[in-house]
């Protein structure tokens, strides 16, 4: 079985148990919200300085979220010891990263777009003229969290306190991701036209910098 | 017997005598150099005398996390525990000199720039890589088993190295307050200042390796009363 149609198949298992019982997005969806609500208490929200806070909080929101939410990626497979017979299967053990990698990134992208009303709402930020842009850093800046982060689920799926563990891990690493796609949020609600290079450059380097460490390295965590 | 037994297991010291002797000495040549050799600069006064050791400790730094992803590196290719060792003993290392650059830095700043700490580009990003090397020690304490341990850590080892320029582009971009390089173009450290901070690179990349092999060592004994 080629990688890609391997891959494929590990994305739709990972579809499949989570639209069953949807708990993982829906738990999400609620702490970001939470997130989101708490956050207003820190500054005054109004529109002028909301823009200036409100890219950021809203990235830091959902940094936060793939640290919890990409947690049950490789805990789910522990109870019934499920990895083991996925890597029995004769498939190249990467496109089991892979496929999980795809389903993070895709449950990320789907609790990201639908909090994203919420937040122009609450924060009285115009999102609907810059939208097709903001998917666009949005969808980059995804693909770091989902690839960092479902190496290191399967990292802290190893050791001891496994829940504080991943945050840990995480965190400091994606700061660079935050950085970026917060300053490029800031620059296209300011200005919908301005939409910095120089970021979108970035985050897509830090994309392929760790895919092709998660492709080269990533499949050692999958030994027994 | 008993004297046979302990012959046998008795360790071969880490570091000569006479290489601890060198780095002993290369490290007052360079206390004194730093603190007594060098021109007082002009404007700082006598507090800039700790640049010395606060650049070399992170030049050091910056190669003992190197060598984190040279021995992360190596583990996975030849599973032989020995370039764990070397991954372990370099973090720990690399994390002490960035303590030593981070205590060191708002020593600096405080009289310079009149507060302890400001969040621009290098001491924010040198923060983030303490950081990050702190939670890599701290994961390899919530491993056991120190095959699992040496794997799972040299993955993690290795993404952490890789973000370092990471870490440095994207912040670089965002803030930068510190005082502008002073080495290559546009430098304007004066001859002998230059001197010394080389005098003290060597002495501080000393210790390091002295410091590395210590704990090397200490990593592989424990290893075989593991074992």
């Amino acid at each position: 079985m080629s990688m890609t149609r391997a891959a494929a198949v590990i994305l739709a298992k990972e579809l499949r148990t989570e639209f069953r019982s949807r708990e993982l997005l829906g738990t999400t969806l609620v702490f970001v919200l939470i997130v989101i609500v708490l956050f207003s208490f820190t500054f005054n929200p109004t529109s002028e300085e909301s823009r200036r806070f409100g890219p950021g909080l809203l990235w830091l929101a959902f940094l936060f979220a793939g640290s919890l939410m990409l947690q049950p990626s490789f805990l789910r497979e522990q109870p019934n010891d499920t990895l083991a017979a996925l890597r029995l299967a004769p498939i190249d053990p990467f496109s089991i990263l892979a496929g999980k990698m795809a389903a993070n990134f895709l449950f990320l992208l789907l609790v990201e777009l639908l909090l994203l009303p919420v937040f122009a709402v609450l924060y009285n930020t115009a999102i609907l003229p810059v939208l097709p842009q903001l998917i666009l850093i949005l969808a980059l800046g995804t693909v770091g969290l989902a690839t960092t982060g479902t190496v290191f689920s399967a990292v802290s799926a190893q050791a001891r306190l496994r829940e504080l563990l991943l945050p840990l891990l995480l965190l400091p690493v994606l700061a660079p991701v935050l950085i970026a796609s917060t300053e490029a949020t800031i620059g296209i609600l300011r200005d919908p036209s301005e939409l910095s290079l120089v970021w979108l450059t970035f985050l897509t380097s830090f994309d392929v910098v760790f895919l092709t460490a998660a492709w080269m390295v990533g499949e050692y965590l999958l030994e027994e | 017997m008993a004297t046979e037994a302990q012959s046998q297991t008795a360790p071969r010291p880490a570091v000569s005598l006479p290489s601890v002797l060198l780095v002993f000495l290369l490290l007052a040549a360079a206390s004194y150099a730093a603190l007594i050799w060098a021109p007082t600069e002009a404007t700082m006064g006598l507090i800039q005398r700790i640049f010395y050791f606060h650049v070399s400790s992170a030049w050091s730094g910056f190669i003992s996390f190197i060598m984190v992803f040279i021995g992360s590196v190596a583990y996975l290719r030849t599973r032989a525990l020995k370039w764990d060792w070397l991954s372990v003993a370099s973090a720990e290392v690399g994390v002490a000199f960035f303590t030593i650059v981070l205590i060191t830095g708002p020593i600096w700043a405080k009289p310079v720039w009149g507060i302890w700490w400001t969040w621009d580009a290098r001491l924010t990003s040198s923060f983030l890589l303490w950081v990050l090397f702190v939670s890599y020690l701290i994961l390899r304490t919530l491993l056991d088993e120190p095959e699992r341990r040496a794997l799972v850590s040299a993955v993690f080892g290795i993404f952490a190295t890789l973000d370092i320029p990471l870490v440095y582009f994207s912040i670089w971009w965002f803030r930068t307050q510190h005082p502008q390089p002073v080495i290559g173009d546009g430098g304007s450290l004066a001859p002998r200042m230059g001197y010394v901070l080389l005098l003290c690179w060597a002495a501080t990349l000393g210790v390091m390796t002295v410091l590395i092999r210590i704990r090397y060592r200490l990593e592989s004994m424990r290893s075989e009363v593991d074992g």
